[in-house]
């Protein structure tokens, strides 16, 4: 830690999401020293993955609601004339409305945080939260095929038990936001770039679904799909290429749109002669915008989706193995292999402002060490109210499903398919619906990952269950027949991505970075690192393609020097989380 | 500037890269001489198999090699125990897959493999298939993988039902892919073959037809279901040749039957000639000729010498043997090598006889469209038009809609035809010529007809932007012939087989070549004003026709030719009426 204090920071990067991590990537690429601090003993923050004990623990913590004492006396004294001090907030209320049950074999588990939700529960006993009571269901299991012989073991076998899911689960990569690259969106355009990718392997998506009628079919966006397609006429087959061929290139032909500028898009597709199927398929799944969208964002949201399509298969989409807190991860390791240092479980208490300048000159960390910085990126969890300047979030619902089949079964079981449904009623947001499969690594053989996520009208329960009764046959007399559904999570996250530098009143080298957004792809944040780069650095190139290991020269080394750049860096990393622990 | 990662400059990357190649040469080219000596010394050992496994991991494509490698197979295989044999194979198997990871279109890899599966004691044909199939999902068009899966299949007898799913899933991922369509073409007539006819169709004459014929086509309602799946291709994309393709094939036509559609004989010439449905090779046909219950002795010549080829053959008879008019005459010519053979009567009194099947009575130009039934052709056409309504300037869609229509009733249908053409030629003026040549053959098509209703033996077809002449087989028996006012550049070779022609008009076209008016022995008079006949050695060919006696050549660049009059009478001396 020594060598900490007597370097002069260039940046510091408080809570590593997707957008600090490539800004810290940015930055320590182009020779920034970057420090790197986490108040979690995970990384990521609300982009992390994790496993099913993982996400246990979690949602101890959370209901527990960890406060760190803070101790004012320790960085009062730290404080020179002429430095102000802005402190950071130290709780995260970034989730709410969390809940939990459990349908998985044998026992209703509830797992509740919000006293008020038990008392509508019907049936008291069931209660009982038996995470921790494995000895009951194992007994269970084991003595079901004697006690009942009329009962097809393999049957009995078959259903997924909740020690299973507990032993198993460090199968469980699950992500608290839920998202999909898109194959041209900003983030795979940057991975490929900056040659980030090499960290990681990926999935493509293989089904694009809808639910229509409580029917979920597949919806025809790409050619082969609509070659494929058993419900439409050759017609409306014809009808919909030719809308989506112009779609692609609708900026070529303005007077086919333009008296439907200012008109909804839904109203455009009217107008094209889209039957009330393919104008529900354009809107909902391919454009994924609302009723309200107008004309020309709904063109480049569909033309954004098209032009994704084929680049890796059929669907526009891919999904990283092991989830989506992977990606914020490789970018802190491209940060490291370039020299940034990360420590985990440390966090910052305040900023020291220079009082002339108004500006950060260090930061003050839990262990009362002052740490000098000339830039400092923050996720907006950090900031205290009194820095805000607005305070308009939105929310985001969202529910994590174990579940033991597919919603739409298909000749292969290992596909990742994205289904959106449709408001079931107006006035309602349009869910969206990611089912991952075991070989995207990210749950165990036998079981879907289901994520579902809408922009919040109430609680995550409230907006999302009747979605979630509607698609999946879910036991409501616990025990008594097989469900679907082996586990539920419900929870409202922030969605703070609509604030930006006027929402808040900070020294100018403060760069607040938002949460993750509600939409499907990460552009946002992506878009939001790079600004915040450029500020940083105005004459810098933003992630240019890192060399090859061998291609690297090390002081001292002639070319010839053997092995990758990595391994200092690594070990760097491994000795300060040595002296971290200390 | 501080803290800033260093790196290699391009040169230096390109030197280490220059230095790296010199080195893998080096140690290519050093152990390449010592497999061809060893090969020399006739050594087939392990040794020789590793060496060859060095050079072709990194070129496959030499060929060499691997049949040196087969060599020393060969030897190893004799002095092994069965189960040694497969895992000498199997790990033969396991490198081939590595060298195809470096060229995936390797002729000598694929050429290999499959040799390979013929020397395995137990060959894995399961595995096979499955390379097969990761194969064309990583490059659907590499025909080097669908040759060797034809030689798997075939070996591991996988069910024609299985392959045909195989097409759908293919089809289903990408419908662009001709290949998948063309494979399904040649499994459905094996899984859904039609139902042989029940009793011999009423207009082939000869009951002794191939028994092939029928052999490619598949029953109807297997037929319907796949012009649905060709609806939703060329629905979803009307651009995309394959399907089109594929459709064109499922509304195709049975094979014409192979048969001596005419035999004329004229009594002046002492000479028969024989039309055939197909151009053939008269000489090694196996063609003989029976006058009066006596075979004859005949030479058969083509109409033209540069036919070779021909659907039109000539025989002289012997002299005297049917010149008197008052004797009554029965000819026979059989094509023995088809069991078929036709007759016919030259009775007292007739200068000429002739025997024939009519283009009219074989519905020969219902397009190269099909024998289905006119019911489903007609719902064909509506979802044609149906397709047409939506994508007005389609080109796919227009042409079928063109041989759906001849198919259907060429004449009722003349008029809508030659619109779709003129749209054609305007939407895809690149290939107008070849619009051209369509039109012209159907319109000879739709005259033939009009004629043969008329039962008469003029063929008149002026003013209607012909570009090329075809059918002239068909055109055996004309006398007069009107082709005036088109875009014709040639008489070609095939117009010489129009005996019977006794009169030309083929005046405003562009014709610079006569070729075909060649031993034409009843032509008596030609016009050909202006037309672009430039050279006298252009009308040499008119010189065997003995008859000639009226040539019109007016406005045509010829007449430039100094002492162009004296030079034709040479030529020509029998043309009493010539006008230049």
């Amino acid at each position: 830690w020594q060598w900490l204090l007597v370097t002069m920071l260039s940046v510091c990067v408080h809570f590593p999401g997707l957008t600090e991590s490539v800004i810290a990537a940015a930055c320590s690429r182009v020779g920034q020293s970057v420090l790197h601090l986490d108040r979690r003993n995970y990384y990521a923050g609300n982009w992390a993955s994790f496993t099913f004990n993982g996400l246990l623990s979690w949602i101890e913590e959370y209901k527990q609601k960890v406060q760190i004492t803070e101790s004012e006396q320790v960085w009062r004294s730290l404080i020179d004339e002429g430095e102000d001090v802005v402190p950071l907030s130290s709780v995260d209320s970034s989730i709410s409305n969390l809940e939990v049950f459990c349908y998985a074999r044998l026992a209703l588990i509830l797992l509740t945080t919000n006293t008020e939700h038990e008392v509508s529960e019907p049936e008291e006993e069931q209660h009982t939260s038996d995470i921790s009571e494995p000895s009951q269901s194992q007994e269970e299991k084991d003595s079901q095929p004697i006690s009942s012989p009329a009962d097809p073991p393999v049957e009995v076998e078959k259903k997924i038990t909740y020690q299973k899911l507990v032993k198993e689960g460090r199968r469980f990569n699950i992500d608290l936001v839920s998202k999909l690259m898109y194959s041209r969106g900003a983030l795979v355009d940057l991975l490929i770039k900056s040659n980030v990718s090499r960290y990681a392997e990926f999935k493509n998506i293989g089904h694009i679904l809808t639910c229509r009628n409580g029917k979920v079919e597949q919806v025809p966006c790409s050619r082969a799909d609509v070659f494929a397609s058993k419900q439409l006429t050759v017609v409306e087959k014809r009808m919909l290429m030719k809308f989506l061929t112009f779609c692609l290139d609708f900026e070529q032909h303005p007077e086919e749109y333009q008296d439907y500028t200012e008109k909804p898009f839904r109203e455009f597709l009217k107008n094209k002669k889209l039957t009330e199927n393919l104008q529900d398929f354009v809107l909902h799944s391919i454009a994924m915008v609302t009723q309200q969208t107008l004309t020309e964002e709904g063109l480049k949201a569909t033309q954004h989706f098209l032009r994704c399509l084929g680049r890796y298969g059929n669907t526009p989409f891919l999904f990283p193995l092991y989830g989506l807190g992977e990606i914020p991860q490789c970018f802190c390791r491209m940060c490291a292999v370039f020299g940034g240092i990360y420590c985990l479980r440390h966090s910052v208490q305040c900023l020291v402002v220079d009082k002339a300048s108004n500006k950060v000159k260090a930061v003050i960390d839990t262990r009362g060490q002052k740490i000098s910085c000339s830039h400092f990126v923050v996720e907006d969890s950090y900031i205290r109210d009194e820095q805000r300047q607005s305070t308009a979030y939105r929310q985001i619902s969202r529910a994590v499903l174990i579940t033991d089949r597919s919603v739409l079964p298909s000749e292969s079981d290992q596909q990742i398919s994205l289904v959106t449904i449709p408001p079931l009623e107006s006035s309602a947001p349009a869910v969206r619906m990611v089912e991952l499969c075991s070989s995207s690594m990210t749950c165990m053989p036998g079981t879907y990952l289901v994520h579902l996520t809408c922009s919040s009208s109430g609680t995550a329960q409230e907006d999302l269950a009747p979605v979630v009764s509607e698609l999946f046959h879910v036991s409501t007399i616990p025990g008594e027949e097989p469900s679907e559904v082996l586990w539920v999570m419900y929870f409202n996250m922030r969605d703070t991505s609509a604030l930006d530098s006027s929402s808040y009143s900070l020294p100018s080298n403060v760069h607040v970075c938002t949460g993750p957004d509600g939409s499907l792809g990460s552009d946002c944040s992506i878009k939001l690192a790079e600004s915040v780069f450029h500020h940083i650095l105005p004459d810098e190139e933003f992630c240019p393609p890192a060399p090859n290991p061998e291609d690297i020269i090390y002081d001292g080394d002639g070319p010839q020097a053997e092995g990758p750049g990595f391994d200092e860096s690594v070990n760097t990393e491994a000795e300060e989380e040595e002296s971290n622990q200390e | 500037m501080h803290g800033r990662v260093k790196v290699k400059s391009t040169a230096q990357q390109e030197e280490e890269k220059r230095k790296e190649r010199e080195k893998k040469l080096k140690a290519f080219v050093s152990a390449r001489d010592a497999v061809l000596r060893k090969r020399s010394a006739g050594e087939h050992d392990e040794e020789a198999l590793q060496l060859t496994q060095q050079l072709l991991s990194s070129n496959p494509d030499f060929a060499t090699l691997w049949n040196y490698r087969r060599e020393v197979l060969l030897q190893l295989e004799t002095s092994r125990e069965k189960d040694e044999v497969q895992k000498l194979y199997e790990s033969e198997l396991h490198f081939i897959e590595a060298c195809l990871k470096v060229n995936p279109k390797s002729y000598g890899c694929w050429h290999h493999r499959s040799w390979v599966n013929t020397r395995l004691p137990q060959p894995d044909w399961t595995r096979e298939l499955g390379l097969c199939d990761r194969c064309l999902s990583l490059d659907e068009r590499n025909f080097h993988c669908w040759d060797y899966r034809r030689v798997v299949v075939k070996e591991s007898g996988v069910s024609v039902e299985q392959e045909l799913q195989f097409t759908d899933r293919l089809i289903g991922s990408n419908f662009s892919n001709y290949s998948s369509w063309h494979y399904r073409s040649t499994l459905l007539p094996q899984l859904h073959p039609q139902p042989a006819p029940d009793s011999a169709s009423n207009t082939s004459p000869s009951p002794t037809a191939s028994p092939q014929i029928h052999s490619h086509r598949v029953c109807e309602e297997q037929l319907l279901k796949e012009y649905e799946l060709a609806h939703n291709a060329f629905f979803t994309d009307p651009n995309d040749q394959s399907a089109w393709f594929y459709y064109r094939w499922l509304l195709g036509r049975a094979e014409r039957e192979e048969m001596i559609s005419c035999v004329y004989v004229s009594r002046e010439r002492e000479r028969v000639s024989v039309a055939f449905s197909k151009p053939v090779h008269a000489q090694s046909e196996g063609l003989m000729l029976v006058l009066d219950g006596q075979p004859q002795q005949v030479e058969w010549r083509s109409t033209h010498p540069r036919l070779r080829h021909s659907p039109v053959w000539l025989c002289d008879l012997p002299p005297g043997s049917v010149s008197d008019i008052s004797n009554e005459h029965n000819l026979t010519v059989h094509w023995t090598e088809k069991y078929t053979h036709r007759d016919c009567a030259l009775y007292t009194g007739c200068a000429e006889s002739w025997c024939r099947d009519s283009a009219t009575d074989q519905e020969l130009f219902r397009s190269e469209l099909s024998v289905e039934k006119s019911s489903v052709l007609q719902a064909e056409l509506q979802s044609c038009n149906q397709l047409l309504e939506l994508e007005p300037q389609n080109k796919w869609c227009l042409l079928t809609i063109i041989l759906l229509m001849r198919a259907l009733d060429p004449l009722g249908h003349e008029k809508e035809t030659l619109a779709h053409f003129q749209t054609l030629k305007e939407v895809d003026p690149m290939r107008s010529s070849y619009y051209s040549d369509l039109c012209s053959k159907f319109l000879i098509e739709n005259t033939i007809l009009k004629m043969e209703y008329a039962e008469v033996r003029v063929f008149s077809l002026s003013n209607k932007n012909l570009t090329t002449l075809c059918h002239l087989d068909q055109l055996l028996l004309v006398t007069h012939i009107n082709l005036s006012s088109n875009q014709l550049l040639r008489l070609p070779p095939q117009f010489a087989m129009l005996q019977c022609l006794e009169v030309l008009e083929a005046d405003d076209n562009a014709i610079e070549s006569l070729e075909g008016l060649y031993h034409l022995p009843k032509l008596e008079e030609v016009s050909l004003r202006n037309n672009q006949i430039c050279k006298l050695s252009d009308l040499e060919s008119l010189a065997s026709c003995t008859k000639l006696t009226r040539l019109d050549l007016r406005g045509n660049p010829v007449h430039k030719t100094a002492n162009i009059d004296s030079e034709l009478s040479q030529l020509l001396p029998l043309v009493t009426a010539l006008s230049l």
